[in-house]
């Protein structure tokens, strides 16, 4: 986790008409991190992994790429740069199969047709160095459990060779064993070096595979800290805003008078 | 999974990759035994989970023919049969649109109406304005497609249900078919001319020659695409089908193909409609299980929000599958003309538009889109032309004839809606 980080986000801001999203957030994700982003609901965490998706374009601030100021205005300009993105409904499609799911829009083609026994040898590859095991990669993704589905949208979101995947929420819906697939997953993301984002409200999830948590409070940073040695207790008050209480802001006030 | 669900260390990633007999070991990965008995096995396991494919259409196939064959005695000659593939040629070219259109998850109900119009702009600018007969059918074509693309449009952009899109074309385009044919209402096809042949022309005026190369032609080419395909897998390391799954396939194809030509010589040969037909089933089949756009169209009709963040522009693959049905709804009026010897008021109205919708469904087709071929189109037109023959044979009445069909169709959509039960039922 050393050196510049691959994406930071400084002083970034969005509205929505009256509604003040974001104010002056700050974030930073390295390559071979996985960074928690935590918060309430409301807290504007959908709001700012958007802004990074190209979503909604930031209305102040900046992001930085690898150092360079860069600007995301549409969902492509970010696949450009290597933001991939997986949400929580996940858009797969029920009625194709997990090889199709995998390259649906950019297909690998032979003689101008589809080439099946290239993409479903890729597809085989990437599932296997995930240790992805689904019954078979010809099944509709109808037939698949939610775990399944979720680890096939990750897996999607690789087939681009993005260097920041973003995961929406990725164990909301599943069971025991389904999310320790997913967790799995996460930190095989990390080995290969790719930067990740977690959205999520488990903190156990958050404890077991982030480098860091970055939580956010009524559209503000409220804190970064590295899990290792931070409690469970330090981060739900910093989500609650327990920590926002007169003992702190008499202690920041007179932080401050002293400077 | 049925390892332990501790994080695995990178030695444990690189033992799973490098055993992959261990994967192969664990009880729900799907894979295949080689040779006919895992064939065997996969084609259980596929029907026991309502994964049906064309099986009931074929068995429904059978079972009518060996029916009127039992009740008629001549349901079966080659006349009947030659008889049945030219009949099918116009409703099956309409249903094959109608797939598309159903893979897409909507529905066309205007179809019955483009091919009214294509027919009678054809036979009025041919017959009343003494236009070239084939540029006739050119611009014929061409505004059948305008009106695809027109219903398109008010779908895909403007956001009207296709139900209601294609059933205000379905009415106005009646008018216009009525317009266009102005007062006498019936244009007679030009004798000897184009339209005229479309249906009554027999390759190489009977030469047996025709069907019997089709066959051969055909099953020489399915078997290579087979055997490459294979060769490529197998040097790709995925599992491919075995050379015993090949050979009877090909030989189920063979004799599939051969009788067909035998009976077809057996009395004019190979009748124009049904290459015609054939030909635009398999160019059909390939674009949409062999090209991108075929994969756009099915992933629209599997998730449309899937489809869009996927970067498939819906829109266009929208109205493009319009404007395809209604080409292939222009081409099965002219068919439908062919055969009634004119262009009238009539054609393309009353049951023409069910018939293409309930051949699609009957062939496996499902009304839910997504899932589904255009061979289902040729084999549920098929069912209700043989059922149409074999009521017509026993002298039954014509509303015996609707009742039946109805039931058929009615089966097949439960069929269609149990087998989607079915398959969903997985999901967590």
């Amino acid at each position: 986790m050393t050196g510049a980080p691959v994406l930071a986000l400084r002083e970034v801001s969005k509205r929505f008409g009256a509604v003040q999203a974001l104010t002056d957030v700050d974030l930073d994700v390295h390559a071979g991190e996985v960074v928690a982003l935590v918060g309430d609901n409301g807290a504007g965490k959908s709001t700012l992994v958007k802004t990074i998706a190209g979503v909604h374009p930031i209305d102040e601030g900046t992001i930085s790429w690898e150092g360079r100021p860069v600007r995301i205005e549409r969902p492509q300009d970010a696949q450009a740069l290597g933001v991939a993105t997986v949400y929580q409904d996940l858009a797969l499609c029920d009625n194709l199969d997990v090889v199709a799911n995998l390259f649906l829009g950019r297909e690998l083609r032979r003689h101008g047709t589809l080439d099946e026994v290239a993409m479903e040898r890729r597809a085989k590859e990437l599932l296997d160095t995930l240790s992805i095991r689904i019954p078979s990669v010809r099944i509709p993704i109808a037939a698949l459990s939610g775990g399944q589905r979720q680890v096939v949208a990750i897996a999607r979101a690789l087939v681009g060779d993005p260097k920041i995947v973003i995961l929406d929420e990725p164990t909301a819906a599943l069971g025991v064993e389904q999310t320790a697939q997913v967790l799995d997953l996460v930190e095989r993301l990390r080995e290969r070096g790719l930067g990740v984002i977690l959205i999520s409200h488990n903190m156990a999830d958050v404890k077991a595979v982030a480098d860091t948590v970055a939580v956010l409070r009524l559209g503000r940073n409220n804190g970064v800290f590295p899990v290792a040695d931070t409690s469970h207790e330090e981060i739900i008050s910093a989500i609650t805003g327990a920590t926002d209480n007169a003992v702190t802001r008499r202690q920041a006030r007179i932080a401050e008078e002293a400077k | 999974m049925s390892t332990s669900q501790t994080t695995p260390t990178p030695a444990d990633a690189a033992a799973d990759a490098a055993a992959p007999a261990a994967s192969a070991a664990d009880p729900r990965l799907l894979v295949r035994r080689q040779g006919l008995g895992g064939y065997a096995e996969e084609f259980r396991r596929r029907i026991k989970s309502g994964d049906l494919g064309s099986l009931p259409v074929v068995i429904g196939l059978v079972l009518i023919a060996v029916i009127f064959q039992s009740v008629t005695g001549h349901f079966l000659q080659a006349d009947n049969l030659t008889n049945i593939t030219k009949w099918i040629a116009g409703p099956g070219l309409i249903a094959v649109g109608v797939v598309f259109v159903l893979l897409l998850g909507e529905i066309d109900l205007s179809l019955g109406s483009v091919a009214g119009v294509s027919a009678a702009v054809t036979s009025v600018l041919a017959v009343r304005e003494g236009l070239n007969e084939g540029l006739a059918i050119l611009l014929a074509l061409a505004a059948a497609v305008a009106l695809g693309a027109l219903h398109g449009f008010f779908f895909a952009r403007i956001g009207v249900p296709a139900f209601v899109v294609t059933l205000a074309g379905m009415l106005a385009w009646s008018g216009l078919q009525d317009y266009v044919l102005g007062k006498l209402g019936t244009v007679n096809n030009i004798n000897d001319g184009i339209v005229a042949n479309l249906d009554t022309y027999f390759l190489g005026d009977g030469d047996v020659l025709y069907a019997w190369l089709l066959a051969v032609l055909a099953v020489a080419a399915f078997l290579t695409a087979q055997l490459l395909d294979a060769r490529r897998r197998t040097a790709a390391g995925l599992p491919a089908r075995s050379t015993g799954e090949i050979a009877l396939r090909t030989g189920a194809l063979a004799v599939l193909a051969l009788t067909g030509a035998y009976m077809l010589n057996q009395d004019r040969g190979l009748p124009l409609p049904l290459v015609v037909l054939l030909g635009v089933v398999v160019l059909t089949d390939f674009v949409l299980r062999r090209t991108s756009y075929g994969r756009q169209i099915f992933a629209v009709g599997g998730g449309v929000e899937a489809a869009r963040r996927a970067g498939i522009n819906v829109a266009r693959v929208r109205i493009s599958v319009f404007m395809l049905s209604a080409l292939l709804a222009g081409l099965g009026g002219l068919f439908i003309a062919s055969q009634q010897g004119s262009a009238d008021k009539q054609l393309g109205s009353g049951n023409v538009l069910m018939s293409a919708i309930a051949a699609a469904v009957i062939g496996g087709t499902s009304l839910f889109g997504g899932r589904g071929k255009t061979w289902s189109a040729l084999l549920g037109i098929l069912v209700i032309q043989s059922i149409t023959t074999g009521l017509d044979m026993v002298h039954a009445a014509q509303a015996i004839q609707y009742m039946i069909t109805g039931a058929v169709l009615l089966a097949a959509v439960v069929l269609d809606s149990l087998t989607r039960r079915t398959r969903t039922a997985g999901r967590s």
